[in-house]
Order: structure tokens, then sequence, then C-alpha cells
């Protein structure tokens, strides 16, 4: 970048930081909302930095409404459905990456076109499934059936992944005379792991966050902190400082899980299209 | 290296990912058609009665869902819009060598990783509302009437919210692709006096093609189907006006109870995402070729 003049590059840096921030900006001011009174939540001129800082929102979700409960929730169905879905997808992605046969690729498209599938083709019979076997508002239900939307996320990732492990380094060990439990564990378990964690971390983002089937599926019981949050829509006054509290708690994890692994994020979003 | 013996060993291994989500797919969207071809209502039990496809001539007729034909594909498209070319023109920016590049990277992403439901209220709330929002604090103090967002532009606010969702995956992902750009080859075409415009139509527009492609592909997907964003802020309202299929059919369903009517409405619906995915594959698919 010989030719960039000192003018062009501070207009630059001056532009991308403003656009930053900007974009950035909806979140920053839920973060200091959550620690204002809800009056100076509202007020006008709204203050950005000059408030009484205070806590009590915090104190103040957890005993309006059990919040911990909903965290409970989220984490479960977030975990839970992400493991099942590696314990289902880990073999299967293994099986095509190391023994693929002609239909191997059909497979893996016929699998992508699942998640062309739009929610509402299956909200009513899931629904009334649901109904019938008692699973409304369970976090058994819930996780059963973000496992299945997932899956075939998870199966790509995890596809895109072992194909990378080197074939010829197994028969090295084999030569060297290493069993088979050897082989696993020694060999291909190491080179595995890196990527059934992104597989994992990617999949926990995107549950945690899912915003259909949390929201139809669940009431008071079994809701995760997506469909509880939504129960700050109600017009019932204006309680922003507590529905920023809550908001804040709810997407800070996530957001660093997020920072931390773009670039897995990237691949596995993409379906390893874009490394 | 196949033998026999692994080959089945590998079928075993892929069966049960292969069985469950052929289950999850077909049961579902086999019991949604069935449904879609009775008189089937929640608050009439033991009136359900085949009525043959009038549930499908009430839904195409019903004017609502032409609106919603439409709110769909303007939501789709004009999220597309801003978060493509926005992408490109985000992407290209950050990778330039500022200071504290990787912060604004961070920050630019950001919004990706809200969940849906927080998003449409802080913006709901916080950012639109006519009275206490900031913007309308920005527009008073620029001497302007406050816009009630909701009520008079109710699909541009849910394009806009979106957007602000789907933007940073755009970016995040343009950008890595831009990255992987071949400086020596961008270095030599500058030498031979290419022109910025050059530059960016002829090396780096084909450069991105694939990750552009890969992008509008997922963003569809996700787009087609957008809910908790209007159920949050409009709920589909005034009227129908920022109703889509998603939101139509899950207020037929589960607000009205009208299970053959959804069920005839699901179906377009997975119709429709068939069709756009059809034409997607083959405009931008040539793209995809692994």
């Amino acid at each position: 970048m010989r030719r960039t003049s000192p003018a062009r590059h501070g207009f630059i840096t001056a532009l991308a930081w403003s656009i930053g921030l900007l974009i950035f900006f909806p979140i920053l001011w839920t973060f200091l909302t959550s620690f204002k009174t809800e009056n100076d939540a509202i007020a006008s001129p709204p203050s950005f930095l000059f408030f009484n800082w205070t806590l009590e929102n915090y104190a103040e979700v957890q005993s309006r409404s059990n919040y911990l409960k909903h965290v409970f929730n989220s984490v479960t169905v977030a975990f839970g459905s992400t493991l099942l879905a590696i314990l289902v997808a880990v073999p299967a992605a293994w099986a095509m990456a190391f023994a693929p046969t002609r239909r191997t690729k059909d497979v893996l498209m016929w699998m992508l076109s699942t998640k062309m599938m739009p929610p509402v083709g299956a909200l009513i019979p899931v629904y009334l499934l649901f109904r019938d076997w008692g699973l409304l508002d369970t976090l058994s239900g819930l996780v059963a059936v973000l496992m299945l939307i997932n899956l075939p996320i998870v199966v790509w990732m995890l596809y895109t992944y072992f194909r990378e492990i080197p074939v010829d380094i197994l028969e090295a060990a084999r030569m060297d005379g290493a069993s088979l439990a050897k082989e696993i564990v020694y060999v291909l378990a190491p080179m595995a792991v890196p990527g059934i964690a992104s597989t994992l971390l990617l999949n926990i983002i995107l549950a945690w966050n899912e915003a259909f089937w949390t929201l139809n599926l669940t009431a008071a019981n079994a809701a995760p902190l997506t469909a509880f949050i939504a129960s700050y829509s109600s017009p019932e006054g204006l309680f922003w400082a507590k529905l920023s509290a809550a908001s804040t708690l709810a997407i800070a994890p996530i957001l660093l899980l997020g920072w931390f692994s773009q670039r897995q994020l990237v691949r596995g979003l993409t379906f390893g299209a874009v490394k | 290296m196949a033998t026999l013996h692994t080959r089945s060993a590998a079928r075993l291994m892929v069966a049960p990912s292969v069985i469950l989500l052929f289950a999850w797919m077909i049961v579902p969207l086999a019991m949604t058609l069935y449904f879609s071809l009775l008189h089937y209502n929640l608050l009439m039990p033991g009136t359900e009665a085949f009525v043959g496809f009038l549930n499908y001539s009430y839904f195409l007729t019903d004017p609502a869902f032409l609106q919603s034909l439409g709110n769909t594909l303007l939501l789709v498209g004009g999220v597309l819009a801003i978060s493509v070319i926005g992408g490109i023109a985000l992407a290209l920016l950050l990778d330039q060598p500022i200071p504290g590049q990787g912060i604004v990277r961070l920050l630019v992403i950001a919004p990706f990783f809200v969940m849906p439901t927080v998003t449409a209220l802080v913006w709901k709330n916080m950012l639109m509302h006519p009275v206490y929002g900031l913007f309308a604090w920005l527009a008073r103090g620029l001497g302007l009437q406050p816009v009630d967002w909701f009520a008079h532009l109710p699909l541009f606010s849910i394009v806009l919210i979106v957007a602000w969702q789907w933007l940073p995956f755009a970016t995040l992902i343009l950008l890595t692709a831009l990255q992987s750009l071949d400086q020596e080859q961008k270095e030599a075409a500058e030498i031979d006096g290419a022109r910025a415009l050059a530059l960016f139509i002829f090396i780096i527009l084909p450069h991105l093609a694939r990750a552009i492609a890969v992008v509008i592909l997922i963003e569809t997907i996700y787009l087609l189907s957008v809910f908790a964003e209007i159920l949050i802020t409009t709920g589909g309202g005034p009227g129908t006006e920022s109703t889509n299929i998603t939101y139509l059919v899950y207020a037929q369903a589960l607000l009205q109870y009208d299970i053959g009517g959804a069920s005839a409405g699901g179906i377009v619906a997975v119709v429709l995402a068939n069709l756009v995915a059809l034409f997607l594959v083959r405009i931008v698919g040539k793209n995809l070729d692994a």
C-alpha cells in the first residue's frame, strides 16, 4: 500500500471506526441501559454515560421471574441438542469421509436440501403431535427438534473437517503395528478433536439463538432465553432497563463465543465452501 | 481400500443420520399434506371432513396471501440487497490496514450473535419507539417529526432490523474470502496500472463470486422464514402489511386454530421455498461445485 497518502489513510480509519461503532451501537446501548434506573432509561435527552449507575435491574430480573431457570433451559437445550447431534453425526461423517461411495455426494446434498424446507411446513403436525404426546413446553421435546434441524449442518461440518485428515497417516500407523483401538485413540482422535470442537461451538450458538421452534413449542416451563425475553414485549409498561439487563445476560456469553471462533464459524456456516 | 466389509460398516454408520432426517422431513410433510385436504378446526372438534382442495382455493384467493407473498419477496430481496452490497463495501473497507482493524471487525460482526427476540425488542423499544426511542430524539434534534416506524413503515422497519442481523454475516464471509485473495496478484495488477475500479471488477469481484453465492443461498434459506422479528414488533400488522408467509401460516394455525387452512398455507410455503431453491441453485449454484 505504498500509494496511500496519510490523509487518505486517516479518512479510511475514521470511516471504518465510525461504521463499526454505528453497527455495534444498539448492543452498546442495551448494555448501558441495563445499568440505568427505569426513569433514566426513557429520559430525553438520553444520557449516555453520566447517569446513576445501578445494578438493581440485574437483581430485579432474577427476583421477578426466576431468570436463572430460563438460563438453565437455554444451556440444556443448546448443549443437549448439540451433543446429541454430534453423537449421531460423527459416525456418519466419518464413514462418508473415509469410505465414500458413489452416492456419498448425493446423500450430503440431500441432507443440505432438508434445510431448505421452511419450518412452517412442519409446524402444525409437530405442534399437534407434541400436544398429544405431552411434549409441548418440555425440554426433551425442544432438544429433539433442535437436534434434528441442526443435524445436516453438523454432518456437513464434521465431514469437511474429517476429509482433511490424511489417510496416509493411518497406513503409516498400521505399518508400525498399531492396533485399531490404538489407531483411533492415538492417531485419529487428536486430529478429529479440533473439528468436533468447532462444530460444537457453532451449533451451540445456533441453538442458543433459535427463535422459531423455541417460541412456538414452549411456554412458562421450558422457555429458553429467546422465548423468555419475548415475554417482555407485552405492553405492560416500559421496563427498558430490566429488558436490557435480561438481554445483556442472554447475549453476552454467545457474543464472546462468537468473537473467539470467527474462522470456524465462517467455515461451518458456509458448509466448508469458504474457509 | 473399501472392502465389502468396510462398505457395509460405513452404511451402518451413516444410517442413523439418514433415517432421522428422513423421518423429520417426510412425516411432518405427509401429515401437513393430509391436513391440508381436511376441514379441521381445533375449536370445532369432531367436524373434520375431507374437503379436497377447498383449503387451497381459500388460502390462495385470500387477499392476505398475495400481500404476504409480496412481503416475503420484498423482505428477502431487501435484506439480500442491503447485506450483499453493504457486505462487499464493508469487507473492502475492513480489509484495509488500519489501526484497531481486529476490533472494528469484532464490532461489525457482533449483531449476528444477538438472538432475534432481543434484536427485535431493542429496536422496537429503545431505538424506534415513536416517543422515547433514540431515533425520535434524533429526529426532534434535527427539527423533524419523529416517525412512527411500525405504524407507517412496518415492512421497511422489519427489513432494517433483519438487515442489521445479516449484514454482519455477509461481511464476515466476504471478508474471509477477500483475505484469501493473493496479494501478489493484486500488486501485479496495480503495477500494471490497473485503476481501483478495474481492480475491483476484474480481480476482486470474480474472486468473491463463490462467497457471494454462498451468502445469497444461506441468507435466502433463513430469510424466507423470518418469524420472531415480526411476531415481536408488528404482529404482522397493521392489517397484514408486514405479514410474511411464515407468519400468515402461524397466525392461521395457532391464533385461529384453522389447521386445514394453515396446512394448505404450509404446503404453499414449502412449494415456494423449493421454487426459490431451484432458481437459486440454477443461478448461483454454478459457483458452488465443490
